[in-house]
């Protein structure tokens, strides 16, 4: 049974409300995780869950997480992830708009890159949503 | 005050669902001060035996080798207060175990009496934190006999659960250290 982009934004928007306590209307596409909503590393643990029982998929961890690339020294030089690391990260991360980061590729700039529009990309390529 | 609270298991599948029970008792140090006048178990210890109840659990699951710990507690309702004298039975579910965190379901009930209800994440300490287990080996196995999980612990399948052998084989080194209940000792 597909599903549409709406009632996968629904799905994600009450699992964050649920995981993070904020209000539906704080939930916009826009909104990034951590710095609109307040997440926090284990929020993401919690979200996973609640996202793999709403919409009956496996979420690995890698894909919303790359850390392995952000602590590779091969992908980050002087705290900057470098052109090879981001061609990795949007290789691994296709659902999510790099623009802004790569003007300024800082490592810790990297947490507050994902908002609740690529958490929603993301499942719609999972459950491939029309 | 030991860290303990729950007082025994009466049921644990392994995996699946396990049930203990916590007395609450007059003497306890939590009840002096945390509501004089109207005595009554904190509802966060509740909660904390909540976690232990199903932090074991979890960890049994996988023979003790995943460090769990109590990361969240998504929802948590209170319908009356436990008071001195009170039973409490606490029944864990396990909802799902990943490769790095577990959710479980706990209920606690005063004899038929739903008194609250809550749901908690558990993450897996991995390899950031320092190596080795939470707990000194002898102490831990000495905390889960005492509660007693491997009296009541069954598989799935009902058959009986056993120590993993690192914590079996701490064990044997430490009872080895002591004389036989019965044998005389020189003094």
């Amino acid at each position: 049974m597909s599903v549409t982009k709406d009632e996968v934004f629904q799905k994600v928007q009450a699992a964050l409300v649920e995981a993070l306590g904020v209000d539906e209307e704080e939930v916009t596409p826009q909104a990034t995780m951590v710095g609109d909503l307040g997440a926090e590393s284990i929020d993401f643990l919690d979200i996973v869950f609640k996202l793999e029982k709403s919409f009956g998929i496996e979420i690995p961890r890698k894909e919303l997480s790359p850390e392995d690339i952000l602590t590779n020294a091969e992908y980050v030089t002087d705290g900057k992830v470098t052109d090879a690391g981001i061609a990795e990260l949007k290789r691994r991360m296709p659902f999510v708009d790099f623009s802004k980061f790569e003007a300024d590729p800082q490592v810790r700039n990297f947490s507050n890159l994902l908002t609740v529009g690529d958490m929603c990309r993301y499942i719609e390529t999972k459950v491939g949503a029309a | 005050m030991r860290w303990f609270w729950i007082d025994r298991f009466e049921q644990f599948i392994r995996g699946k669902r396990a049930v203990a029970i916590k007395a609450v008792a007059m003497s306890e140090e939590q009840i002096d001060g945390y509501s004089p006048g109207f005595p009554v178990m904190p509802p966060a210890l509740i909660i904390e035996g909540m976690a232990q109840t199903a932090g074991l659990l979890i960890g049994e699951a996988s023979g003790f080798e995943q460090r769990v710990v109590l990361a969240k507690v998504g929802k948590a309702l209170f319908h009356f207060p436990a008071r001195p004298g009170d039973v409490l039975r606490y029944s864990a579910t396990v909802l799902d175990i990943k490769t790095d965190g577990a959710m479980a379901e706990i209920t606690c009930h005063i004899g038929d009496r739903l008194q609250a209800e809550v749901e908690m994440m558990f993450a897996f300490l991995d390899d950031r934190f320092p190596a080795g287990p939470l707990f000194e080996p002898v102490d831990f196995v000495a905390m889960i006999r005492t509660f007693g999980m491997y009296d009541v612990g069954k598989t799935a399948d009902g058959e009986p659960i056993e120590l993993p052998p690192f914590y079996a084989e701490a064990e044997r080194v430490a009872q080895a250290a002591y004389p036989p209940v019965g044998s005389p000792v020189a003094i």
